[in-house]
């Protein structure tokens, strides 16, 4: 919920319009989550869940044949794996982009924790360009305060820059 | 200017009331109310807001101090949601009869049994009869302003009575979007010190919720009607003078979005309202004549703008977030159907969705009014209630 809270602040800061919220059943910490988020150049009105995503984000790859993380992406979505593997590597049958990319590294090199929020959105700036990394400085200093939020954003811009660089 | 951020439904409600200046807030947490709360505390650890901040051992007792709080002439706020709500009703009776303009937030979330955290109606509704003002907001916005109209509403001295302020669950309540938080000192402007016409004091004894028996109990329910009544204008002229300071207006009793020419109107509250709008202007595309009645003040509830807005449809379709079990039709559902009885009233036709949660997308949408353009045509259609996205396998 972080990284969507953060992805809707940042791109605010952009200057569009968005709406980020959880889909809580009963969640308890370590349990799947869902939250979505929605980027519109006007304002958002529309409530219903998303299920036709442009993106996927998925945060922990062992959910990879527990949960259907493809479920509505077409084949011009892109999913984004946090895993050091190869797309071709995780065991994804889609025709939609694969891209991997190692966050939960990226977190303990940069935070000291396996907390990827900022890591894999930093990343996904990248790959998207649908928020921008000048926008993600704004949205981590609102949220995290301090060395806290120095180490967030080092964790966003070095895995916006890796990005970069392998692209 | 105020200042517009992305920011969660809970916290713009909880900013309200700051900048309301509560004397009084207390506080018994359950999900998906806490946020509120825990906003509002935080504002009393960091010494932004200055007030008699009471945790209370239940929600009964959380009704109960802010009902002493406004019996003693302050102005005090609570909140709570669901099962929280219900212990909260023996309370909040009294607080209704003794005239007593407190304002809490329901952050609306279905009923047990079974348990269930997500939105639905059910819990509000249940205070129909309580003699409460209930408003229904759609979005977060929508919620800072109402909340901030609120104390306003129920402190005038002509209303004088509490305010439930509806906001749905998670929907609202847990979703970060853009929200224009005013400027405080605009904010005192449009909502001064509460001066109550009558407090409890030492010096100057009153009794407050006395003994009323038949010679006067029919009295003052007979007050409290003409007062609820009377109401009416209020929140119009409330949210009027808001739009004239804030520059918003999200309705008064009802908001009409695109109901002048439509054959079809949705009559619907809350969050799924939004919804309603976004898929009013894509079947607009499609050329359907379709448009939203939003039901903003469920209590007092707006016979006269209902039939106005919906006089010259052939089609109201009516959406309940609750259900009447027993009566074959949502509160909703059954409050308009009994607003428009007469000879040239539209066709009514009710549908449950969103019960515990459950999704509504815009192809819901498009479905009920596929059924409402048969009924506008002629056609004969069921007018029982409609339970939509309902999934058949778990009930067969």
């Amino acid at each position: 919920m972080i990284t969507a809270e953060l992805f809707a602040i940042a791109a605010f800061a952009d200057g569009k319009y968005s709406q980020a919220f959880p889909y809580f059943g009963g969640e308890r910490r370590g349990a799947p989550v869902q939250a979505f988020v929605r980027i519109d150049d006007r304002p958002i009105r529309l409530r219903s869940k998303i299920y036709n995503p442009d993106y996927v984000i998925l945060q922990d790859p062992s959910l990879i044949g527990i949960v259907d993380v493809l479920q509505g992406l077409g084949e011009d979505g892109m999913i984004l794996v946090n895993s050091e593997l190869l797309p071709e590597e995780i065991g994804l049958d889609t025709k939609a982009r694969v891209v991997t990319f190692p966050a939960t590294k990226i977190a303990l090199e940069t935070l000291g924790v396996p907390i990827t929020n900022t890591a894999i959105m930093g990343a996904f700036s990248a790959l998207t360009g649908e928020i921008t990394i000048d926008a993600l400085k704004p949205a981590i200093e609102e949220k995290f305060t301090g060395e806290l939020g120095e180490k967030n954003l080092l964790a966003a811009t070095t895995a916006y820059e890796r990005v970069r660089a392998s692209l | 200017m105020g200042k517009k951020a992305v920011i969660e439904g809970s916290m713009a409600i909880a900013i309200a009331v700051k900048q309301a200046r509560p004397h009084v807030i207390s506080a018994y947490p359950i999900t998906p109310q806490t946020h509120i709360m825990e906003f509002l505390a935080d504002f009393v650890a960091n010494g932004e807001l200055k007030t008699e901040y009471l945790r209370v051992d239940s929600e009964f007792s959380a009704a109960s101090v802010a009902q002493g709080a406004v019996a003693a002439g302050s102005r005090a706020y609570t909140a709570s949601a669901s099962q929280g709500l219900l212990l909260m009703t023996e309370v909040l009776y009294n607080v209704a009869g003794m005239r007593l303009p407190m304002v809490l937030t329901g952050v609306n979330r279905s009923v047990g049994t079974p348990v269930n955290i997500q939105p639905d109606h059910q819990d509000t509704v249940l205070f129909r009869d309580t003699g409460m003002i209930q408003l229904y907001v759609e979005d977060a916005q929508e919620a800072y302003d109402a909340h901030v109209q609120a104390f306003r509403i129920a402190e005038d001295r002509d209303v004088l009575l509490p305010v439930l302020v509806c906001v749905d669950g998670w929907t609202i309540s847990h979703t970060f979007e853009p929200v224009e938080v005013e400027e405080q000192e605009k904010i005192d402007a449009f909502l001064p010190p509460y001066k109550p016409l009558y407090h409890l004091d030492p010096k100057k004894p009153y009794t407050f919720g006395s003994i009323s028996i038949d010679k006067d109990l029919m009295e003052f329910r007979y007050l409290h009607e003409e007062a609820i009544q009377g109401a009416k204008a209020k929140i119009e002229a409330i949210a009027r003078e808001f739009e004239k300071t804030f520059g918003r207006y999200y309705g008064g009793l009802t908001q009409s979005y695109k109901t002048e020419d439509a054959d079809i109107v949705f009559v619907a509250m809350g969050s799924i309202i939004g919804t309603l709008k976004e898929a009013v202007d894509e079947l607009r595309a499609q050329g359907k004549k379709v448009g939203v009645l939003k039901v903003r003040s469920y209590r007092p509830f707006p016979v006269e703008e209902i039939r106005a807005a919906l006089a010259n449809a052939k089609v109201a379709c009516v959406i309940d977030r609750a259900i009447s079990i027993g009566f074959g039709a949502g509160p909703l559902t059954i409050d308009t159907q009994a607003a428009l009885y007469g000879p040239n009233a539209p066709q009514v036709l009710p549908f449950y969705a969103g019960l515990g949660g459950k999704d509504v997308e815009l192809k819901h949408v498009a479905e009920m009014v596929a059924k409402a353009e048969k009924a506008a045509a002629g056609e004969a259609v069921s007018a029982e209630p409609e339970y939509v996205n309902i999934n058949w396998n778990l009930v067969s």
